[in-house]
């Protein structure tokens, strides 16, 4: 602000004569003056705003903690507590012993999305490698053919899917959790896109030392292209802990259910009272919840790099 | 002899050449499968759960009631467009056409608004910028169910009506302030009361991403632009709908368009929220979706109906699209 003031000044006073040019000083030191307090009253109602809009995103989360450290009795109260009066830790306790099994639910997620994150990486890393760096008939055409597929709502495809998976008898199993979502186009789109930067010489080099494709592809693109493997491995996870619909349809038996649909599924209800134990409830949503945080806190860059590209949750 | 002798060194460099180039041919052909061999993996699971589908999908949706297990005992179904007109006929059907359109006609602009100022508002400070942008995004990394419970739990009462024990969180705020309490979610609850819980949510988990990107497209406009206004004594709110607006206009465009295209695609909030029933107790499947239709017509045996929902779907999506990038092409500043 100050800046564009002495600009101002310095373009405009050749052309003054003295008079005016004293008179105009005044007037810039009072609209300076006045620019000043008019800044600071505007910062002053953007970190109000910006302020009230954090809370606003905040206050589920805090919620969400107090109340899964107050008692059933306090979380009933007329008038809601706003810090629990002790920290009732055995919430948390319950959440792993009561009707929701978590401990099994967290083996069966963690399995899922071990087993289809890194077969899911061998496959796009392979597909993305012949896209961007080997030569063939119908590359462009079937390049464009898979964006194009992007387009079209997952609903379309879970129907058919449900159908195939069921005459293949796969429901009930890890199989059908991770087969059906092992290849991702757009996966394939942003290692393309980054295995594209590397420069050919590289290769042709390579070629000329005799390394085979794939010693060339492990030993040099794959580390080159290491942000763009975290960045998928972390949506991939993220995507098991956070998938419903498809699990919930295929895979609805303890052995394999997934930790949301478990966390949905289950009732929460006190046996000795024969009412719904929300602060359980709640103790189980931030057992859910806080992997997930940590994941970010950790990862932060490569999440956010991913997700401004995808426009798409997981 | 010598002139065999002499031959011979001739032929073979013909013949090396000959077979040099044979090698690079077989090379170049092993190179085109090569290449095949790499896309095989992706290229068989696609053509089984993609290309297969969408198919499928349009046969389904041409055969009246079509049901798997009625196929796998033998059974046939009629040909037309039956499950078009009966879909469109069907009560749930318009129920959750009507509450997908409100929820998306309520939450793209409310978020893009929202998502706007707050960008603009986070692009011109300095102090605590960091934390700000942390915090705006952390829903993003949340379990959409998960956090979906504890709204819930914010929003509704505790015991029967009318002696609940605990109003909630959130009716507290609001008697705080001197209003009334609002049967946000319990049973008996009012639909509109519903659609502002699902609304309030919706925007919640929707403002990380337009933050972001719009965050990121301010970055990138050029400083000079708003120096020259400045010079030019432009107030801040004809700089914002003079020059951050239009070259903006390409983010805005993207994150409405995604917003769109995520909102008739609703369904986990609502899950979340009121739970597989899609609906408060004692009124379920008042508030179900698009989606939800389309899981439910699933598990009721109906892919045939689904089939046609999800075409229809599609259909939406495909024209709202059009529309968008239609209006964004006149009105978008590149």
């Amino acid at each position: 602000m100050q800046n564009t003031v002495e600009k101002d000044q310095a373009v405009s006073a050749p052309q003054e004569d003295v008079m005016q040019k004293s008179m105009k000083e005044k007037n810039i030191k009072s609209v300076s003056i006045r620019q000043k307090v008019v800044k600071a009253l505007v910062q002053i109602l953007l970190y109000a705003f910006l302020t009230i809009m954090a809370i606003s995103i905040l206050f589920p989360f805090y919620w969400m903690l107090i109340s899964s450290l107050k008692t059933l009795n306090e979380y009933n109260e007329t008038i809601p507590t706003l810090w629990p009066r002790q920290f009732h830790w055995e919430n948390y306790v319950t959440a792993f012993t009561g009707d929701l099994d978590l401990g099994r639910l967290f083996l069966n997620t963690c399995i899922v999305g071990i087993v289809s994150t890194i077969l899911s990486l061998v496959v796009t890393v392979l597909s993305a490698f012949a896209f961007a760096r080997l030569d063939f008939k119908g590359k462009n055409a079937l390049f464009a053919a898979l964006l194009a597929t992007m387009m079209i709502p997952g609903e379309l495809f879970t129907i058919t899917n449900y159908i195939t998976v069921s005459s293949l008898g796969w429901l009930n199993t890890f199989t059908v959790l991770i087969v059906p979502f092992l290849v991702s186009v757009f996966y394939i789109y942003l290692l393309r896109q980054n295995f594209l930067q590397i420069p050919n010489e590289l290769y042709l080099a390579a070629k000329v030392d005799g390394t085979s494709d794939l010693k060339y592809l492990w030993k040099v693109m794959v580390p080159l292209a290491a942000p763009t493997l975290v960045s998928i491995t972390i949506l991939k996870m993220m995507g098991a802990w956070n998938s419903y619909i498809w699990p919930r349809l295929v895979a609805n038996d303890a052995a394999h259910k997934l930790v949301t649909v478990g966390l949905r599924g289950a009732s929460f209800v006190d046996l000795a009272t024969n009412m719904v134990n929300y602060p359980a409830q709640m103790a189980a949503v931030v057992i859910v919840t806080i992997p997930l945080l940590l994941v970010f806190i950790f990862f932060r860059k490569y999440i956010m790099r991913g997700v401004s590209r995808s426009g798409l949750k997981g | 002899m010598t002139k065999t002798k002499a031959e011979k060194p001739a032929l073979t460099e013909e013949e090396k050449k000959l077979a040099e180039r044979k090698k690079n041919l077989r090379k170049a052909r092993f190179n085109r499968y090569k290449a095949w061999l790499y896309l095989s993996p992706a290229i068989i699971l696609l053509l089984i759960f993609t290309v297969w589908p969408i198919f499928n999908t349009i046969r389904l949706s041409l055969l009246t009631d079509f049901n798997y297990l009625g196929e796998l005992r033998g059974k046939t179904f009629e040909f037309g467009f039956d499950n078009f007109v009966n879909v469109a006929q069907y009560s749930g059907f318009l129920t959750c056409l009507g509450n997908t359109m409100l929820l998306t006609v309520i939450t793209v602009p409310v978020s893009t608004m929202l998502a706007l100022i707050v960008a603009v508002a986070l692009n011109s400070i300095k102090f605590l910028k960091r934390a700000f942008q942390t915090i705006f995004f952390l829903p993003y990394v949340t379990n959409a169910i998960a956090i979906g419970m504890v709204f819930m739990t914010m929003f509704q009462m505790i015991g029967d009506a009318p002696n609940y024990s605990s109003i909630g969180i959130i009716n507290t705020i609001i008697e705080a302030f001197g209003g009334t309490r609002i049967n946000w979610v319990n049973p008996g609850s009012n639909y509109w009361a519903n659609i502002a819980v699902l609304a309030i949510y919706i925007v919640w988990n929707a403002l990380p991403f337009k933050i972001l990107v719009l965050l990121g497209g301010l970055q990138g406009v050029n400083k000079q632009y708003y120096e020259a206004a400045k010079v030019d004594g432009a107030s801040r709110m004809r700089i914002f709908w003079r020059i951050t607006v239009p070259m903006l206009s390409p983010m805005i465009a993207y994150v409405v368009i995604t917003g769109f295209i995520g909102g008739f695609k609703e369904y986990s909030s609502i899950v979340g929220i009121f739970g597989d029933e899609m609906g408060p107790v004692g009124a379920p499947r008042s508030l179900n979706t698009m989606v939800g239709f389309i899981y439910a017509s699933i598990t009721e045996n109906n892919q045939g109906r689904a089939s046609a929902a999800a075409l229809i779907l599609f259909a939406i999506i495909f024209v709202v699209t059009m529309i968008n990038l239609y209006v964004s092409k006149k009105k978008v500043h590149y």
